[in-house]
């Protein structure tokens, strides 16, 4: 249906329109990702790199082959699939073995994006899918973390890498608690400034704070995503969170805790805010972003699991369509019931 | 059914190993296909009573199909299904008790596999007790197929061994979802996807072959 230079050129509004295309968002969200791949080297070294390329090369090579002929090329273009890798992959512990990176990375896309149709089409965010089913399959590598640390111990392979396909790693890694079981099992908070840094244990890609506060500034400045959905999981979270600190301050985290600490920041960033998945209404915007804040330390405080990151934004993206159908605004003139 | 030949015997039992398979294609008695297959053994368990209780009933209501008022005939059915189904939990129990225990009220709840009170009133109540019996033994046969596939696959995966004997070593990594009722989802999804797959492929194939565009 493409006519190059008509005679009458007949066009339905908006007649103003960004020049804003999915590629472009893609390589924006993943300039934004460079610091906190920076970071996430710079305190794991070598794992790191290891873990982002095998995740990604799993996000792609799926895609590649499972496409519809003549869209594969295509596909890989729009950078969607890169996306996916990189961000399954800074969800991971450093230590996972490579080859559970790539399966991640294959389910993400197999389960979590192409069975839905492909991009555009999927129900839940493809990287979390990726990264629920490591954890539904694979809970205790998920929860092990190796210990971070600088430019020094670069060259470090850290705990089980290199595992060969299928099997365990041999090797006994040095591991260490994260900010957030120590909270929940100890209950000893990590001084806050650690986690505004990064210098703590944790997923590859969640653990400095300001630099993930940083690309979220420069995306809401981009105006690439929505900024209510980070604002109110931002707010629901500090909320909710500040009440039950207020209740019993000896036994509930801070909730400048609670927003520094684990994958709540990088989910809040650039998880939640996943086009596809997240409502388009301002609206459903708000109420998609403080369900997933609450639901959040919902989790935290009063679930098995030290984080609920990952299971609170899949929750909310399920709860999508209906938030979407209940804000939607009614047609002027219209009755009551659509 | 005066006039049968060899081919037609042969057809009526070869259809649910395959053409009509009660899993993959009519996607038939889901329950104790996604329930009990998280391993090898009680998969093989599974489509042993299975297979008993097919045959036996659709032999019985097709001996007596003359006399079952057509009213009642569900209710004749299912009482027919639960008879042998008893017979069938009580001798599963005499002959391995811990297969019995670990299959649990699965066992008992066969009479209400979709797949088994189907035979009987879509072939069995319409068809002489040779056919019936063929018909019933080609889809048990097939559905012990599905049951197989699905709790060796999910026992690989899941606990890295196949009908108890380890594959892979002592440092095998176990996909734990693999042995919970989710992993039975993914697998069944994961087996619909190849075979879908793989007839898509053979009926291009099929097309290019005859110069038909697809």
């Amino acid at each position: 249906m493409k006519v190059s230079d008509p005679a009458l050129l007949l066009r339905t509004a908006p007649f103003l329109r960004r020049n804003l295309t999915t590629p472009a968002l893609m390589r924006d969200v993943i300039y934004a990702l460079v610091p906190v791949i920076g970071a996430s080297i710079w305190f794991f070294g070598v794992s790191a790199i290891l873990v982002i390329v095998a995740a990604t090369a799993g996000a792609m090579l799926t895609e590649w082959r499972f496409t519809p002929e003549g869209k594969g090329g295509a596909a890989l273009a729009d950078g969607s699939a890169l996306l996916t890798g990189l961000l399954l992959a800074l969800t991971l512990p450093p230590g996972i073995p490579l080859w559970m990176a790539f399966l991640g990375g294959v389910i993400g896309i197999g389960l979590g994006k192409l069975v839905w149709g492909g991009l555009g089409h999927n129900l839940f965010n493809p990287a979390l899918v990726g990264r629920a089913f490591l954890q539904a399959a694979f809970p205790t590598v998920l929860t092990t973390w190796a210990l971070h640390g600088g430019p020094s111990d670069f060259l470090a392979v850290r705990g089980a890498n290199l595992a060969f396909p299928l099997l365990q790693g041999g090797v006994d890694a040095v591991t260490t608690a994260t900010p957030l079981s120590m909270m929940k099992f100890d209950h000893n908070a990590v001084p806050a400034a650690a986690l505004f840094l990064g210098n703590t244990a944790g997923s590859l890609g969640e653990t400095s704070g300001v630099l993930i506060l940083l690309s979220g500034i420069y995306l809401t400045v981009r105006r690439m995503f929505d900024w209510r959905i980070p604002a109110g999981v931002l707010l629901a979270a500090a909320i909710f969170s500040g009440i039950l600190f207020l209740v019993a301050p000896d036994r509930y985290p801070t909730p400048l805790f609670t927003i520094l600490s684990g994958g709540l920041l990088f989910g809040t960033v650039f998880m939640a805010t996943d086009p596809v998945t997240s409502p388009l209404s301002p609206r459903g915007a708000w109420i998609f972003g403080a369900g997933i804040g609450f639901l959040v330390v919902l989790i935290r405080v009063f679930g098995g699991l030290p984080e609920g990151v990952m299971y609170a934004i899949l929750l909310m993206n399920g709860a999508t369509p209906l938030i979407e159908r209940a804000v939607q605004p009614r047609p002027f003139g219209r009755g009551k019931h659509r | 059914m005066a006039e049968r030949d060899g081919g037609d015997i042969y057809r009526e039992f070869a259809k649910g190993l395959w053409k009509e398979n009660p899993v993959f294609v009519q996607v038939l008695g889901m329950c104790p296909m996604l329930a009990v297959t998280n391993s090898a053994i009680n998969a093989v368990a599974m489509a042993a009573a299975t297979m008993f209780v097919l045959v036996g009933s659709s032999f019985l209501v097709s001996l007596l199909r003359k006399v079952i008022p057509k009213q009642v005939r569900i209710s004749t059915y299912i009482i027919i299904i639960a008879t042998f189904v008893t017979l069938a939990d009580f001798t599963l129990q005499a002959l391995s008790p811990s297969v019995h225990k670990e299959l649990g009220a699965f066992i008992a709840l066969i009479v209400v596999n979709c797949l088994i009170l189907g035979r009987q009133e879509a072939f069995a109540s319409r068809n002489g007790v040779l056919l019936s019996v063929l018909d019933a033994l080609g889809m048990s046969f097939g559905f012990a197929i599905a049951l197989l596939c699905l709790g060796s696959l999910r026992e690989i995966l899941g606990s890295g061994s196949i009908f108890g004997f380890s594959l892979c070593g002592p440092h095998f990594e176990p996909w734990v979802v693999m042995i919970l009722p989710p992993g039975g989802f993914f697998m069944l999804g994961a087996i619909l996807l190849f075979f879908g797959w793989w007839k898509e492929m053979k009926a291009k194939r099929r097309d290019s072959v005859t110069g038909r565009v697809a």
